[in-house]
């Protein structure tokens, strides 16, 4: 039976993903955080941009829903701070309301700047750097020990593998050979501060590392959907899986792009209307 | 109590295959070995490796799991502190985090090995319900409570292996998050919880060689703190004494002072504590209480009981 999102029932995912329609939705969901990004002072839009591509792939091409609109699949969004894509997406899916994200960040609502446990959608509370891939390691072996089919899909960014937690966790993972866990490594390349690639060099290589801990890796072009698609419907499935996608902080907005400010600021009225007009004229 | 905590541990695993634990690189004592032999899937050794102890086992309540994380209590609770409070309690997730050897039991290893602010930490962390059992039979009561509780996070202190039974003739069961009276008394009550509450018996002894009888009340719960127990307590004795085997500062020592004033209390109050200090000083668990200043000798002269 067809899910309905690019994966059948029996777990096996179609060998198709409309990079047409993944396009149009990326867009959509761009426009629509710069539209939230009005209704408050600070909005983290260059990490959710960034991941923009990551997460509509998974919910839009990759995981299973129920019939209640729930997803069987997990989606762990690590870096908590990005987590505005992940709500118009679950906006989109109706597991959030408009109403929800009008009141984004207000006291009259439940969305606030980090993801939250507890509301829809959400797999864990995360803000903090360096904490999902532990839990999604351990929802992972929950699910293998109790043989479901579930797989555990970890948004991470990369500056989050400058926490020793998180190698713990790889380390973990890779023990425990946990072929039901998937990490996307956001690799914009840029941590608060600087570039990873001028501040932090042994940061890199990065499949190499993640290889010697007992996964499989392959690095991707974080915004091309299609490519992420495939790297997931062709893992071994015998270890857990690392996609290091290559990824813009920013992606989208060229005033954005890559420019550290904009990891927490909202356009002004100017900057959002040349957002808009950009995102627009982008390729869909 | 770790060997009563094991096999306790085991039973319930038996027959509940939601129960796994994690530990941290730990030998596992007794019956968690035989835990680990019947049920190798439900038995994780993370390594040495505390921060995905905790997120793993995080992770593993979310979907259904109940899980045990048990290691060294500074190794379970300072190492991944942040796993404890965002992982565990911030997420209101049924973990228990078991931490052996509370206190100063580790008395050769130095401070590096002393959970000697474990209690006041935990405390302090919204959400996280902290027991310290006093004896085998109260750490298996508290095991069996912490494995089916649904209510979140728990903090499991225990001491190490071969504690006495303190418990035994104790008038009343254990119940959480209420006090527990281990012996009547009438003229002096005597608070304490974890093993240094063989310390309350010898003092409670001494009171009674002269003539005085006292109480003793087994504060096994932490958090919640059954204040109403501890106020009818401040307002029924004349006279209230706290020994425990943490650091002053948040631990049960204060907050019965806080209680003692918000009831108005008018009993005479002396707490004992472990010095708001690293000592470095190695020996036996005795030596290294004595050297906080907790010798039973020093506790009664400072009571006034020669």
């Amino acid at each position: 039976m067809d899910a309905g999102n690019g994966r059948t029932r029996s777990g096996a995912l179609r060998n198709s993903f409309d990079p047409v329609a993944a396009r149009r939705r990326c867009q959509a969901y761009r426009r629509r955080i710069l539209e939230i990004s009005q209704q408050v002072s600070a909005l983290h839009v260059a990490p959710a941009f960034s991941c923009t591509e990551i997460t509509d792939v998974l919910f839009n091409g990759v995981m299973r829903r129920r019939s209640d609109g729930s997803f069987d699949d997990v989606f762990l969004m690590s870096k908590g701070h990005g987590c505005v894509i992940q709500y118009v997406i679950l906006e989109q899916f109706g597991l959030l309301s408009k109403r929800d994200l009008d009141l984004y960040c207000t006291p009259d609502g439940r969305l606030g700047a980090h993801p939250d446990f507890g509301t829809p959608g959400i797999a864990a509370s995360t803000g903090s750097l360096g904490h999902g891939l532990g839990i999604a390691a351990g929802q992972a072996y929950a699910e293998k020990l109790k043989a479901s089919d579930v797989t555990v899909y970890c948004v991470l960014s990369d500056g989050e593998f400058q926490e020793g937690s998180t190698w713990e966790a790889m380390m973990m993972a890779g023990n425990l050979q946990l072929g039901n866990l998937v990490g996307l490594m956001d690799n914009n390349d840029f941590s608060g501060l600087e570039r990873m690639s001028e501040g932090h060099r042994a940061f890199y290589p990065l499949v190499a590392k993640a290889q010697a801990f007992g996964w499989d890796a392959v690095e991707v072009d974080g915004h091309d959907g299609q490519a992420i698609f495939h790297a997931i419907a062709e893992r071994g499935g015998r270890r857990p899986l690392l996609i290091v996608c290559k990824t813009v902080k920013g992606k989208g907005v060229s005033y954005m792009e890559n420019a550290p400010i904009w990891h927490y600021r909202s356009p002004n009225a100017q900057e959002y209307r040349q957002g808009l007009e950009e995102i627009d004229g982008s390729e869909g | 109590m770790r060997n009563r905590f094991a096999n306790a541990f085991y039973e319930l695993g038996k027959n509940d295959p939601r129960l796994c634990i994690v530990v941290a690189d730990i030998s596992p004592a007794g019956s968690i070995a035989k835990f680990r032999t019947d049920f190798p899937a439900r038995f994780i050794n993370t390594g040495v490796a505390e921060q995905v102890m905790i997120g793993m086992a995080a992770g593993m309540a979310q979907r259904g799991l109940r899980p045990f994380a048990y290691t060294i209590a500074t190794f379970a609770l300072y190492r991944p502190f942040e796993m404890v409070r965002d992982d565990l309690c911030y997420q209101n997730l049924p973990v228990t985090v078991v931490g052996i050897g509370g206190g100063v039991t580790y008395s050769t290893l130095g401070a590096t090995h002393h959970a000697q602010e474990d209690i006041s930490i935990a405390s302090s962390i919204p959400g996280l319900t902290v027991i310290a059992p006093c004896d085998p039979a109260e750490t298996e009561a508290a095991t069996r409570w912490c494995a089916v509780q649904e209510q979140g996070p728990v903090y499991l202190r225990l001491g190490k292996a071969g504690e006495p039974d303190l418990s035994k003739e104790a008038p009343e069961p254990w119940a959480f998050g209420k006090l527990r009276l281990l012996r009547s008394g009438r003229d002096v009550c005597i608070l304490s919880y974890g093993p240094i509450m063989k310390k309350a018996f010898e003092v409670a002894d001494r009171f009674a060689a002269l003539g005085q009888s006292a109480a003793i009340v087994s504060v096994h719960t932490l958090k919640p703190l059954d204040r109403a127990g501890l106020g009818a307590i401040l307002k029924q004795f004349p006279r209230v004494v706290v020994i425990e085997e943490c650091a002053p500062n948040g631990s049960l020592a204060g907050r019965v002072k806080e209680l003692a004033w918000e009831v108005q209390a008018t009993c005479r109050l002396d707490a004992f504590t472990l010095r708001d200090a690293f000592i470095h000083c190695y020996g036996s668990h005795e030596d290294l209480l004595a050297a906080h200043g907790l010798a039973t000798q020093e506790i009664c002269a400072k009571l006034g009981l020669g």
